[in-house]
């Protein structure tokens, strides 16, 4: 008997008695017999031991961060994560309840998610969040669609310095309203190009798209873009840690800021999941074209505080066809860990974090210039991600890293063709003198 | 309860970051914050405490019985948990080098293997986040494949009455124009109806079969006829995929596209709405359209396979929701074909028996065969006593259950849809019975109690309107 499965031959006994059936078989009477099938072709269940040896013999072909030093970024971060978030979001009465459509045994939801939508809306400078998305590059595919659904008009600028992976997420979702992408290029400095943006701006334009830092770690003149931009929405896809030390989007006139949530004390796990955010700016018309659920304040019958999903008229469940997105399931547990993390870590401890992040690149940053093998692409500042153009063999340099216990930075060329003997370094307050050291011996011994 | 920012004291800190230990750098003033955000600043006692808190005002599946229809609020098992917080799992970068994970490239690649078993479909993408992201996915796949053939004509996607909501609005969202067809008397998609609305713009149609009434719909090959007849395409909305396994499948059933919840049928925690895992799997000719990547193997190494000729591309960044990937793998192992199986059919029982003792209190629609995993009530006749579904099942919050899903599905007033899964056993189902019982009789004998119920929650019932009209969307 299977240890989720609680049923005895006397219950089963006992509850087709009841049903007025001879066997269990009879209740799948209605699949035409035809296609009906008795078996699935998978070998028989394992007990708990038997699967954990299993599993754990694929883990450890894994080389994870606990045996690795990673300087490795590009959208998914290596940091340090206190011990206390993953010990109070394991809670059952948090991970196993489901969306709170009862509102009256789902306060612990309601109002983490009430408490969530405030972090995010102070570090970004917003004045309204949403309760999550599935990730980064999903909450931009759907900050694209909404701008298209407030302003019809049909054609997004997008910064060619987002990461790669959400600009083809965004070119999946315009395919159905018919959406046209066109692509800002960007300086020599790493930066969005003004020049490019101006000239491409035009009446059909519903939104412009730039990532902060971008996929590069440029740190981009978000003043800049605004004023060229003026009342076209304003798109920023933001890091949320690096928000604790940069100046928030939101001081500059962004209209939505959407990024991914896995920097605020999630694991890398593999790329997911995380969750992403969604903030716009405080504004009563604006908000009914947003996706996703959205807690409000309230009362109970009592005059107690309590918290509930509102204007649910905008989604899938109410509006079905006329929804404004068809998310249904979002990211809540991942807001968890995030809100968890920030109040952790604290505006001190997220500046500090920052200020690591930017100290620990740009010393790295010197030593590899310091070893002749490394010189920089881009000019620009960045944050904790910088690229470099080396003179070494790269599939050799990451081998040799590999073999001392590095996971090295990311070859860009393996993105995009033409950036050859590229390479996207990052650190973080994680990655330690030591490691940075052990590093720099290892790629001056090639 | 305060809020953490009602408890915040300024000063106080719950983590110190690691100290600097190389030279630092100092960012020019114009890039730097004027004002710090307004986060909380409390000990790391203050923040356990307030989490806890909040907490214990949840119901959960951990907590008892969650009969939630359409949800499959099964039990999460702790080992697929723990399984996945392994540091092998949970520590890895997606993008460093593949031969450095190939671990969790097998366990994927197994995944896929499995779900296709269980689906009978020929390829399958882990890439979807959610079961309304699965459908998108798939949908956006079943459009890449009309307009590959230059059938531009195909602009609409047929969707019965029944249907989740997020359906139509998938459909939306690909540029579709959804179009409802009715429901006949048995609750299944009027075949007359049907062959009445289909046509050269017909480009598909989304089912769930068990439907959301609970019902398998036995012309299911009828209707795969029609559609295909027309060059439509079958997408199976497998959020009620926990009625069948090992009992039919929907490659079987004439279905193109599959959407699973891993989240519902594969045992993975609903996590207060999210994450899932939203996986689709194909028939071979819509294999090309998949989004990049999926798990290949060859020479027995694993790889990400970009080959898709014409791929609809990314849904999302990089490979999927991995760890509840581990989640459900690790539920399939321990279960097997044969554990997955008596899962189905020990829901189906649950079901059936949970439905034969409520319509011996509550009526019943549609109770003219077995029902499936999970079947609807109606409290329409105790209207007459001023009492709502809504008030009904909101006084089973007294009673420490989980209510029902009401009001929906759209085609039943006043119902409650019930779904006990198969992790409960007969004494649970019996106590809820009892509760059902006891709840019709005070609804007759004393409305008031139903109307104003909750009366033991944390909060009682609480004032919608005023949140909408109010909009107090954050603290201040």
């Amino acid at each position: 008997m299977e240890p989720y499965i609680p049923h005895t031959d006397q219950d089963l006994k006992e509850m087709l008695d009841v049903i007025g059936v001879q066997n269990v078989e009879s209740l799948f009477s209605t699949i035409p017999s035809e296609k009906r099938i008795n078996s699935i072709d998978l070998p028989d269940g394992i007990d708990e031991f038997g699967v954990l040896s299993k599993l754990r013999k694929m883990a450890l072909t894994n080389a994870s961060a606990d045996r690795y030093a990673f300087f490795m970024g590009a959208g998914v971060y290596n940091h340090v994560i206190p011990s206390a978030v993953n010990q109070i979001a394991s809670r059952g009465d948090f991970y196993t309840a489901y969306t709170p459509y009862q509102a009256e045994v789902s306060q612990g939801t309601l109002q983490s998610l009430f408490e969530f939508q405030t972090m995010i809306c102070e570090i970004t400078g917003m004045g309204i969040a949403n309760a999550s998305m599935y990730d980064g590059a999903s909450s931009l595919a759907e900050a694209v669609l909404m701008a298209s659904r407030y302003t019809q008009k049909y054609k997004a600028l997008v910064a060619d310095t987002i990461h790669p992976e959400y600009l083809e997420t965004v070119k999946t979702y315009v395919a159905g309203p018919k959406i046209e992408i066109e692509k800002i290029s960007h300086d020599s400095d790493g930066k969005v190009s003004l020049n490019d943006l101006k000239s491409k701006i035009d009446d059909k334009t519903s939104c412009v798209v730039v990532q902060y830092p971008n996929f590069y770690g440029i740190i981009e003149n978000l003043k800049a873009i605004k004023e060229i931009s003026k009342d076209i929405i304003f798109i920023v896809v933001a890091n949320p840690i690096s928000l604790g030390v940069l100046e928030a989007p939101g001081k500059f006139g962004a209209d939505i800021v959407v990024g991914d949530g896995q920097t605020l004390g999630i694991q890398m796990n593999f790329g997911g999941p995380s969750f992403g955010f969604f903030a716009i700016r405080e504004d009563p018309k604006f908000v009914r074209a947003m996706p996703g659920r959205i807690i409000g304040e309230t009362v109970d019958v009592d005059g107690k505080r309590g918290f509930v999903m509102t204007l649910q008229a905008r989604e899938q469940h109410i509006r079905r066809e006329k929804a404004t997105s068809n998310i249904c399931s979002n990211h809540a547990l991942g807001t968890l860990y995030a809100s968890i993390y920030l109040s952790l870590v604290g505006p001190k401890g997220l500046k500090e974090i920052g200020e690591l992040n930017i100290s620990k690149s740009h010393y790295l940053l010197k030593r590899l210039e310091e070893t002749g093998h490394f010189v920089r692409t881009f000019s620009a500042e960045f944050f904790n991600e910088f690229v470099v153009k080396t003179d070494l063999n790269v599939s050799k340099m990451n081998k040799a890293l590999f073999k001392n216990g590095i996971i090295g930075p990311l070859d860009l060329s393996k993105i995009e063709e033409q950036m050859k003997d590229q390479l996207l370094f990052c650190a973080t307050e994680s990655n330690t003198a030591e490691e940075i050291e052990k590093l720099i011996s290892v790629l001056e011994a090639i | 309860m305060e809020l953490i920012f009602e408890i915040s004291e300024h000063g106080r800190r719950g983590f110190i970051p690691p100290k600097l230990d190389v030279e630092s750098y100092d960012l020019p003033d114009e890039f730097k914050r004027a004002e710090p955000p307004r986060l909380p600043e409390a000990t790391e006692g203050d923040v356990v405490r307030h989490y806890t808190n909040l907490s214990r005002l949840n119901y959960a599946v951990d907590v008892g019985f969650y009969p939630l229809g359409s949800c499959t609020m099964k039990y999460n098992p702790k080992l697929n948990e723990y399984a996945s917080s392994l540091d092998g799992f949970s520590k890895i970068h997606p993008y460093q080098d593949v031969s450095t994970v190939q671990g969790a490239l097998e366990l994927m690649f197994n995944l896929q293997e499995d779900l296709k078993s269980i689906s009978g479909m020929d390829a399958m993408t882990l890439q979807p986040a959610a079961g309304a992201h699965g459908e998108y996915t798939g949908v956006a796949v079943i459009r890449a494949y009309h307009e590959y053939k230059k059938d531009f004509e195909k602009d609409e996607m047929i969707i019965p009455d029944s249907a989740h909501g997020t359906n139509p609005a998938t459909a939306s969202m690909n540029g579709y124009k959804a179009v409802e067809i009715k429901s006949d008397k048995n609750g299944m998609v009027d075949i007359e109806e049907l062959k009445k609305i289909v046509g050269p713009h017909t480009a598909g149609i989304m089912l769930t079969n068990p439907n959301t009434l609970g019902i398998f719909d036995e012309n299911i090959l009828k209707i795969a006829e029609i559609i295909h007849g027309v060059g439509g395409l079958l997408y199976y909305d497998g959020a009620n995929f926990n009625a069948i396994m090992g009992k039919v499948r929907p490659g079987d059933m004439g279905f193109d596209v599959v959407h699973f919840n891993l989240h519902k049928t594969f045992s993975t925690p609903h996590g207060m709405g999210g994450p899932g895992a939203g996986p689709i799997g194909v028939k071979k000719f819509l294999e090309p359209f998949l989004p990049v990547p999926t798990i290949g193997k060859k020479n027995e190494k694993y790889f990400f396979d970009y080959s898709h000729k014409h791929t609809i591309g990314r849904v999302r960044s990089f490979y999927g929701n991995f760890s509840v990937l581990v989640k459900a793998y690790a539920y399939i192992l321990t279960m097997g074909g044969d554990g997955l199986k008596r899962a189905s059919e020990m829901a189906v029982l649950n079901a059936n028996y949970l439905k034969a003792k409520i319509s011996e209190t509550l009526e019943v629609p549609y109770n003219t065969r077995p029902c499936m995993h999970e079947f609807v009530a109606t409290t329409e006749p105790l209207l007459e006593h001023g009492v709502k579904a809504l008030d009904f099942v909101k006084r089973m919050l007294d009673y420490g259950v989980h209510p029902p899903t009401v009001y929906f599905p759209l085609i039943v007033h006043e119902d409650i849809m019930i779904e006990p899964t198969e992790t409960e056993s007969k004494e649970t189902l019996d106590k809820f019975v009892e509760i059902v019982e006891k709840i019709a009789k005070e609804a007759k004998e004393n409305p008031k109690l139903l109307q104003e119920a909750p009366h033991i929650t944390p909060v009682r019932r609480l004032d919608d309107v005023r949140a909408a009209k109010q909009l107090i969307l954050r603290w201040k």
